[in-house]
């Protein structure tokens, strides 16, 4: 295999996955290109095999911890008026009572200084334990990735369609699984459709309120529409702004959606599932972008959205948004027109565009222009340190939250922002993480991992700074805040 | 090894400085003590020279030149007796030195002779001869090896039968069979200034927009930190003019780690053993010994002391902790103000629990000749036989678990008697 094998292996893997790690360069020198192809044609591609709950089952579990919380919280609280009672007629007030604490206080003082907060030996609240378990996954995924083209796919498109767990904590992690996963490599159409109608999105751009104002809901409760899914899935989801549509189309959309909500998930058998509920559904045609769309109940989104998905506009947008993720924070025009050609012509196959993506020339400049984000670069630390089994979830999330980017947790339907200008000021944290991150890693060998890293990439300035460090973490932290390490 | 001048020997002991202390009767244990001790890991070779000054010594003002801390100097250097003195960012080292609750060891050494930190620290934290890959580290396996029914008990119900470990990271020395009970600060710690000053570099040569973010960052931290310059000098503390940025968050992120750390040990069902370990002390460049980098350091751990003695409260006096380094820095300055790696250091003692107030020191001397490979001060000490005493003396390790098992191979190494009260 030939040196330039050797850097083109490199730079696939950082550019298209999680970086490179034990002997993967050597292992696709002969061909990167053939090695992301067959990422994609890998059986199971963008699976996980983690058995989790479904966000169904998971917004039931939420629904249920948070009636027992209420509960418990009540029961305190009644507990607490009685003993206030029952004390205040003992004591003849409360002023007794705060005298009796200052004095405990006091005491306390002079005794041996308190130890600090114990170690969190309990496991956290339902919600986040069921956060914790997605994200392990979802690391794990792509810290052990072979070569990871599918799992940054699926980073991708998450991003494209966020959810926040701010929102919706149960089902951000298994609306990723099952809406962006199970289509990462098939049709945008299906993709698209899958995640407008699952229950997470639908929550988290408040539909499940919406309701037409001449649908039997609408009127019996005086309320009427909410526009917010309609538009962002126009202007972020597909056409992209400014291109073309009016508010006269977001509120056409807006009507057409009407109706599509879930389950309440205190319901114990099908709570937290879609349901299409005809009641709130705003009767009679729509006509949006253009085009009049009978009023077919569901069906008349469904046939709304097969439409976005083939609009030329859409194939451009997608386009822009995956060369500028992959390639450079303004990607090449002849890629971006590369990309959005497949688009059409495969009639949104996300594999082919995928393909497009890695054997179109532009893909490969040498040129290593985009800051990895953070999350992104969080799992490139894992994955060549090694440290997946050994730093815990939560504190790998708490790092990602650190750097801006909290997990499933952006502050805005758009998501992340994929631009160097949005992560650059973050460096100096980043080096506080390296340092933590690096120092658990056990039994390592930095130039080892530098070579199996960065091979050929690395340059002769960062070899010297990785091996003049001062310990052997310190030397890992150096490697990954090297910029061949932070840049692909 | 060269055999030490005689007239040297001589000199020493009429200033009184070198402590006979193979000689001393071994004193009995002081029943009733419920001993604490712990291991203070410095990583990245401290300057032990630097630390405390053979200010006696004929060859030292010749040697280190305008970075030979005095009893003169513009900062004076504390004065321990007639032949040692204290790095001026210590003034709690001085005032536990006083009330005899600090023995200082100078010219220590591990049995390590090469200079690779990584390998060098292995060694330290391993307690192995020879550098080989562990699993576990001396004070691990010391606890492991105590008899049952003895005042630590490894075999007990309470949290005594763990290793106490401070940080995110559980060091080497604490690694092993004995169950480990670790805390760590919940907010990331800040990266050492070496590694940002590191990477500074790096990206000054290979990226221009990296290095104006890191270098911005740091100027923003040192407007940020003003205030604790002006603190630090009140407090008489180093200089604060030539503070660096990130100064006060490595301050802050010692006492932190030390001081929790005591809390832990004090409690009476608390550990009875742990260990942490502060990064920093590679100083090649602008070492900064009287003020700067150095010296901060310095003060920093300084400040760390003084928050273990406060948290231990009463468990003070029932307390031993061990300051050590993976080896030494070079006896001459280099060309960049800094010192290279070396070989003999300083290994420092605290604790009301220890005999103190003694600079223990097989003294070398400093002349060209007296040099370890005419560069490093040259070892005299093993710092296994100053470890080995306290973990006989202080947790009633056996003589043999120590030479076998806590540090293999070291039957040659006694342990050194006399360190406790």
């Amino acid at each position: 295999m030939t040196a330039q094998g050797q850097e083109a292996a490199a730079l696939a893997l950082h550019r298209f996955g999680f970086g490179a790690v034990g002997d993967s360069i050597s292992a696709i020198a002969n061909d990167p290109r053939g090695a992301l192809l067959a990422d994609l044609d890998r059986p199971g591609a963008g699976q996980i095999a983690a058995v989790l709950p479904s966000s169904a089952d998971a917004a039931r579990q939420v629904a249920d911890f948070r009636a027992e919380q209420q509960a418990q919280q009540k029961l305190a609280q009644r507990a607490k008026q009685e003993a206030d009672a029952k004390s205040a007629a003992m004591a003849g007030g409360p002023a007794g009572m705060s005298n009796a604490s200052a004095k405990m206080s006091d005491a306390a003082s002079t005794a041996p200084p308190a130890p600090p907060p114990k170690p969190a030996n309990q496991p956290p609240p339902l919600p986040q334990q069921l956060l914790l378990s997605e994200a392990k996954a979802r690391f794990d995924a792509a810290a052990t990735a072979d070569v990871g083209f599918v799992e940054r796919l699926v980073w991708f498109w998450s991003n494209h369609f966020c959810v926040s767990a701010d929102k919706v904590v149960g089902m951000a992690g298994p609306f990723e699984r099952e809406a962006i996963r199970s289509h990462v490599l098939g049709r945008f159409a299906d993709l698209l459709l899958a995640v407008e109608s699952h229950p997470a999105m639908l929550f988290y751009l408040d539909n499940v309120q919406s309701m037409g104002a001449d649908s039997v809901a609408g009127i019996n409760r005086d309320k009427g529409l909410n526009e917010n899914l309609a538009r962002e899935t126009f202007e972020l989801h597909t056409l992209g702004v400014r291109s073309g549509y009016t508010q006269a189309d977001v509120t056409s959309f807006a009507n057409v959606l009407t109706g599509w909500s879930w389950i309440d998930p205190a319901e114990p058998e099908h709570g937290g599932e879609f349901a299409f509920i005809k009641r709130l559904h705003q009767p009679g045609d729509q006509v949006v972008l253009g085009k009049r769309y009978p009023d077919t109940g569901v069906e008349q989104g469904r046939a709304v959205l097969a439409d976005l998905a083939r609009y030329p506009a859409t194939a451009q947008h997608i386009a822009e948004q995956i060369g500028s993720h992959f390639v450079a924070d303004t990607p090449p025009p002849s890629l971006v027109g590369k990309l959005a050609k497949t688009f059409q012509d495969s009639d949104g196959n996300l594999k082919e565009v995928a393909k497009t993506l890695v054997t179109a020339d532009e893909s490969w400049a040498p040129q290593r222009q985009k800051l990895k984000p953070p999350a992104e670069w969080i799992a490139g630390v894992i994955r060549l340190s090694g440290t997946q089994a050994i730093i815990p979830i939560g504190r790998i999330m708490y790092a990602q939250a650190t750097l801006g980017a909290p997990l499933w947790r952006p502050p805005a339907p758009n998501g992340w922002p994929d631009t160097e200008a949005a992560w650059i000021d973050g460096i100096p944290h980043r080096v506080d993480i390296a340092s933590e991150f690096a120092g658990r890693a056990q039994g390592v060998d930095p130039l080892l991992l530098l070579n199996s890293g960065l091979g050929p990439l690395a340059s002769r300035e960062t070899r010297d700074t990785v091996a003049r460090a001062e310990t052997r973490a310190q030397a890992l932290a150096l490697l990954v805040m090297s910029p061949e390490f932070l840049r692909r | 090894m060269t055999l030490h001048a005689p007239s040297r020997r001589e000199m020493l002991l009429a200033s009184g400085t070198l402590f006979a202390w193979a000689h001393l009767p071994r004193l009995a244990y002081a029943e009733g003590r419920d001993p604490r001790f712990l291991a203070i890991i410095l990583r990245g070779a401290l300057d032990g020279l630097a630390t405390v000054a053979p200010v006696g010594d004929p060859d030292w003002v010749a040697l280190r030149g305008d970075n030979a801390l005095t009893l003169g100097s513009k900062v004076p250097a504390l004065k321990l007796n007639d032949f040692f003195a204290l790095n001026p960012a210590m003034p709690n080292l001085l005032h536990m030195y006083q009330a005899n609750e600090a023995i200082i060891v100078h010219a220590c050494a591990t049995p390590y002779r090469e200079r690779s930190h990584f390998d060098g620290q292995d060694l330290l934290e391993s307690g192995l001869p020879k550098v080989t890959p562990s699993d576990s580290g001396w004070l691990n396996r010391a606890l492991s090896g105590l008899a049952p029914g003895g005042p630590v008990d490894p075999k007990g119900s309470g949290k005594g039968s763990r290793v106490f470990a401070v940080g995110p990271v559980t060091p080497l020395v604490a690694r092993g069979p004995a169950p480990i009970l670790s805390w760590a600060p919940q907010q990331i710690m800040p990266a050492s200034d070496d590694t940002m000053a590191r990477l500074l570099d790096l990206y000054q040569h290979r990226d221009a927009k990296l290095a104006s973010v890191l270098d911005d960052n740091s100027k923003l931290t040192a407007i940020e930190h003003a205030g604790d310059m002006a603190n630090g000098m009140a407090n008489g503390m180093a200089n604060g003019a030539a503070k660096k940025p990130g100064a006060a968050q490595v301050r802050a992120y010692f006492s932190e780690a030390a001081g929790n750390a005591a809390k832990f040990l004090a409690q009476p069902d608390g550990p009875r053993v742990g260990a942490l370990a502060l990064d920093g002390w590679d100083t090649h460049v602008n070492e900064g010994i009287a003020s700067g980098r150095l010296s901060q350091l310095l003060g920093s751990l300084d400040d760390a002391l003084g928050a273990i003695k406060t948290n231990m409260g009463p468990a003070w006096k029932d307390t031993v902790v061990v300051l050590a380094t993976e080896f030494g820095r070079t006896a001459h300055i280099n060309g960049t103000d800094g010192t290279d790696h070396g070989t003999a250091t300083v290994a420092l003692l605290v604790g009301g629990a220890l005999k103190g107030g003694r600079v223990i020191a097989d003294w070398p001397g400093l002349k060209a000749a007296n040099l370890y490979e005419n560069r490093d001060l040259k070892p005299t000490t093993d710092l296994r036989a100053v470890i080995k005493g306290v973990l006989k003396d202080h947790l009633h390790a056996d003589d043999r678990v120590l030479a076998q098992s806590v540090f293999p191979g070291s039957d040659g190494v006694k342990p050194m008697a006399g360190l406790l009260a």
